[in-house]
């Protein structure tokens, strides 16, 4: 008899995704729902779902779901963690939803140390509304609304959000990874089995920044999309984990006497 | 019948307080009762003061632009309020802190050394009582007796003050007594 | 129960207590800071929560996570506050849930005073946020009436899956007065259970999804229709207004809400005493509004007078229940100041001479 080795997810809803050929929302939702499955807590999990290209993940995911307002999911998730501590709670958001428009509720959701998982997929780029600038764009990146390259003399420099978060002395669990090969796609699962895990066990916010491609408005094959991201976002975006409960803080020092 | 009056002073005279001490009596003496202060930038240390409208109806208007009685503890206040007076209204000047009388001749004038009657008992932090129980003895709005019991609820945790406070609103009734004034 | 004395702000606080509200989302601004620091120290004793989110965008959007979870919820700002809700309370709209919004209302435009005002009548009624929603407003004149409305606002935001705005003022925000919590108090509608709450999903339902999404434009007019009818039974069966005053003849009508129909009253004592026939219509909802009430109350009077701290909002819907059929008057203060008893006996009296002329917003 045969044995099933690999088939959907539970947590995964059995349809199409609108994503764009190439884009790698597909993988990370995978990832989270076979995260959620191994972890025994569907029944007992709800998203909270961005606006952006994932806005409709509350399609494709088989749990209970809040849509929520342009960078409001981590306030959204505040919401119902608060009222349901026993529910697990994680937002899904795009850059531009998260750094940008929402980076007032993301920083302070991670400093009150709410138990929430926050899946961040950081494509560099505004994707749903065709291509502007985010606020992780690199520099010299061209964008709709950057025609000529993302110049940091007046845009800044791209926002590191998992450096950001982790200067923060609320304990919590902090990583980038990325799902551009399984290779890379398999460590991405284990940061976030490790952040899910944290808030099962009540232990602290978690957050998993993971680099994502967009090879519609990159303007590149999907097939070099993945090769676009390791030489031009690995550099700037390192993998790894920024921060955990067990790590503690930087603490500042005292100044010399 | 309504009675209100306009209490006013510095902040941390204790203005707020002695106003919703008497809208306490007034309510346990089963009246009609409104507080309200003033609010503003001003959280500390600036004029601040309350209306309290005690009546036998539902109070209408909170918000009293013609007093029947005004209190006022410092020299603002009395410049502010005194105008606005009804004809024959009451008003309760602390000369301890106010060194002009009244500049209206239409108008039930008590003049309370408040501050000093409280140095006098020992602590001149008592002298918004002592301006209260002036105003209870010239009006008799509500009953000393009522005023006593919201002291020993409001000093509870602080035994220490209950006798003082006591005493010295006795001593303000005793003066505000003399000057009884039906209307206000 | 026994009376006790409270002021507005923590008697709206216990209200939402005693209504089996356990969670509280919201960011300072005076002057309604009374609000959240009552329920900061109050909701913990009753195993709720309290979380001062980092601003009212949050907030609002803080409040949504908990009513979408099924649980009774409250928050509460003033008037800049509430400007930065307005994502939220749309998104809470169109996602039907049930929260209770408190405003208590300051001077504007802008960062405006922070005195008194009903300059927030229009915000409140007519454009709360973005796209196509109303919510209930239910505007009190005593500190009891605040505690007592906010109960029943909590029962209709269940009842209809709706935010419910108690519109205050500073007034009842800081005044103290004699407020009663009646313990044997139950539910003035039958509230089903909230099985479209996002609590978790077994398989034994479709998932639940709370959300405001409708990209098919065909759905979303479905949706819009549904919201309508909700509305249009609002309109029906929760109507409250309360009268002073009208119980014999009158010959002009006052039309005041909130503490401005307290003025109000003090003045039409004032005008019955020298025999002049004055009364008052006070609108508890401002929505939805009692047309059909102002429109046959006004049948017994000469003429009409509006009172208002704004530059005249309320008057353009008394304007509208009428029809040109009264003369309408205006008296209003703004910026903070408030109407006097007197200026609304000498503006009565003005109106009853002929010497005030009829005026036209709109």
């Amino acid at each position: 008899m045969a044995e099933t080795v690999f088939a959907r997810p539970q947590a995964l809803a059995d349809v199409t995704t609108h994503y764009c050929p190439g884009c790698t929302h597909g993988v990370i939702h995978r990832l989270v729902a076979e995260v959620i499955d191994e972890l025994g807590v569907r029944e007992r999990t709800v998203g909270i779902a961005p606006v952006g290209c994932s806005v409709l993940a509350y399609n494709y995911f088989a749990t209970d779901f809040h849509e929520a307002a342009h960078g409001r999911a981590p306030a959204v998730a505040t919401g119902v963690k608060r009222a349901r501590p026993d529910l697990i709670v994680f937002s899904y958001q795009g850059d531009g939803d998260l750094a940008s428009i929402g980076m007032a509720e993301i920083i302070h959701c991670a400093n009150r140390g709410e138990k929430v998982t926050v899946v961040f997929v950081n494509n560099a780029i505004y994707g749903m509304t065709g291509g502007q600038m985010a606020p992780t764009t690199l520099p010299g990146q061209v964008a709709t609304t950057c025609q000529l390259g993302r110049d940091v003399a007046t845009a800044g420099h791209p926002i590191r959000v998992a450096e950001l978060i982790s200067t923060l002395r609320t304990p919590a669990f902090v990583a980038r990874a990325s799902v551009h090969n399984p290779l890379v796609a398999v460590h991405a699962k284990e940061m976030l089995r490790r952040a899910f895990r944290y808030q099962v066990e009540g232990v602290c916010f978690s957050l998993v920044e993971i680099l994502s491609t967009c090879p519609t408005n990159w303007g590149i094959p999907p097939a070099e999309s993945t090769s676009w991201l390791e030489k031009n976002m690995l550099p700037y975006y390192p993998v790894g984990i920024f921060k955990t409960p067990e790590s503690g803080s930087r603490e500042p020092r005292p100044l010399p006497a | 019948m309504q009675r209100d009056v306009i209490m006013a002073g510095f902040g941390g005279q204790g203005i707020l307080l002695i106003g919703k001490m008497l809208a306490y009596a007034g309510m346990h003496a089963g009246k009609e009762v409104s507080w309200l202060p003033s609010y503003g930038p001003e959280m500390r240390g600036g004029t601040c003061n309350c209306t309290v409208v005690i009546s036998d109806q539902p109070v209408g208007s909170p918000v009293i632009r013609s007093p029947r009685a005004v209190l006022a503890m410092n020299l603002p206040s009395l410049e502010k309020f005194e105008p606005n007076l009804r004809p024959g209204g009451l008003l309760l000047i602390n000369t301890s802190l106010i060194s002009r009388g009244s500049s209206r001749d239409d108008l039930n004038v008590v003049e309370v050394p408040a501050n000093q009657i409280a140095t006098e008992l020992g602590n001149p932090r008592a002298a918004n009582m002592v301006a209260l129980g002036a105003y209870l003895g010239a009006t008799d709005v509500v009953d000393l007796e009522r005023v006593i019991e919201v002291i020993r609820e409001t000093f509870a945790g602080k035994p220490a003050l209950v006798d003082l406070n006591i005493e010295a609103l006795r001593r303000g009734h005793q003066l505000g007594a003399a000057h009884k004034v039906a209307e206000a | 129960m026994t009376k006790k004395l409270m002021k507005g702000s923590e008697a709206i606080g216990e209200a939402a207590v005693q209504s089996g509200c356990k969670l509280f989302f919201g960011y300072p601004i005076t002057p309604q800071n009374e609000i959240p620091e009552y329920m900061s120290m109050r909701l913990p004793q009753v195993g709720g929560t309290f979380v001062q989110a980092e601003s009212e965008v949050a907030a609002s959007n803080m409040i949504y996570g908990a009513a979408g979870s099924g649980e009774r919820v409250m928050t509460s700002s003033s008037s800049p506050g509430i400007s930065l809700m307005a994502e939220g309370i749309s998104y809470l709209a169109g996602s039907e849930l049930p929260v209770v919004i408190v405003n208590i209302v300051r001077a504007g435009p802008g960062l405006g005073g922070i005195l008194p005002s009903q300059g927030d009548y229009f915000q409140a009624t007519k454009g709360l946020g973005h796209g196509d929603f109303r919510v209930l407003v239910l505007a009190p004149w005593s500190v009891q009436e605040a505690a007592d409305l906010v109960q029943d606002a909590f029962d209709l935001a269940d009842y209809y899956r709706n935010p419910v705005m108690v519109l205050g003022d500073g007034l009842i925000g800081q005044m103290m007065e004699p407020v009663e919590f009646r313990s044997d108090r139950t539910p003035i509608k039958e509230l089903p259970p909230k099985t479209w709450a996002a609590t978790g999903c077994d398989g034994s339902r479709p998932t639940n999804i709370i959300n405001s999404l409708f990209l098919d434009p065909e759905e979303l007019e479905r949706h819009n229709h549904k919201l309508k009818a909700k509305y249009d039974r609002m309109v029906a069966d929760e109507i409250r207004v309360a009268t002073y005053g009208a119980e014999g003849d009158f010959d002009v009508l006052i039309v005041a809400y909130g503490t401005v129909a307290r003025v109000c009253s003090t003045a039409i004592d004032e005008l019955r005493e020298e025999g002049l026939r004055v009364a008052l219509l006070r609108p508890i909802t401002l929505f939805p509004f009692p047309y059909e009430a102002v429109r046959e109350a006004a049948v017994q009077a000469r003429a009409v007078l509006v009172v208002e701290l704004s530059s005249g909002q309320m008057i353009e819907d008394v304007q509208l229940a009428l029809a040109r059929s009264r003369p309408v008057h205006f008296l209003n203060r703004m910026g903070g100041m408030l109407v006097s008893p007197d200026e609304v006996v000498a503006k009565a009296k003005a109106i009853l001479d002929g010497r005030s002329a009829e005026v036209f917003h709109g």
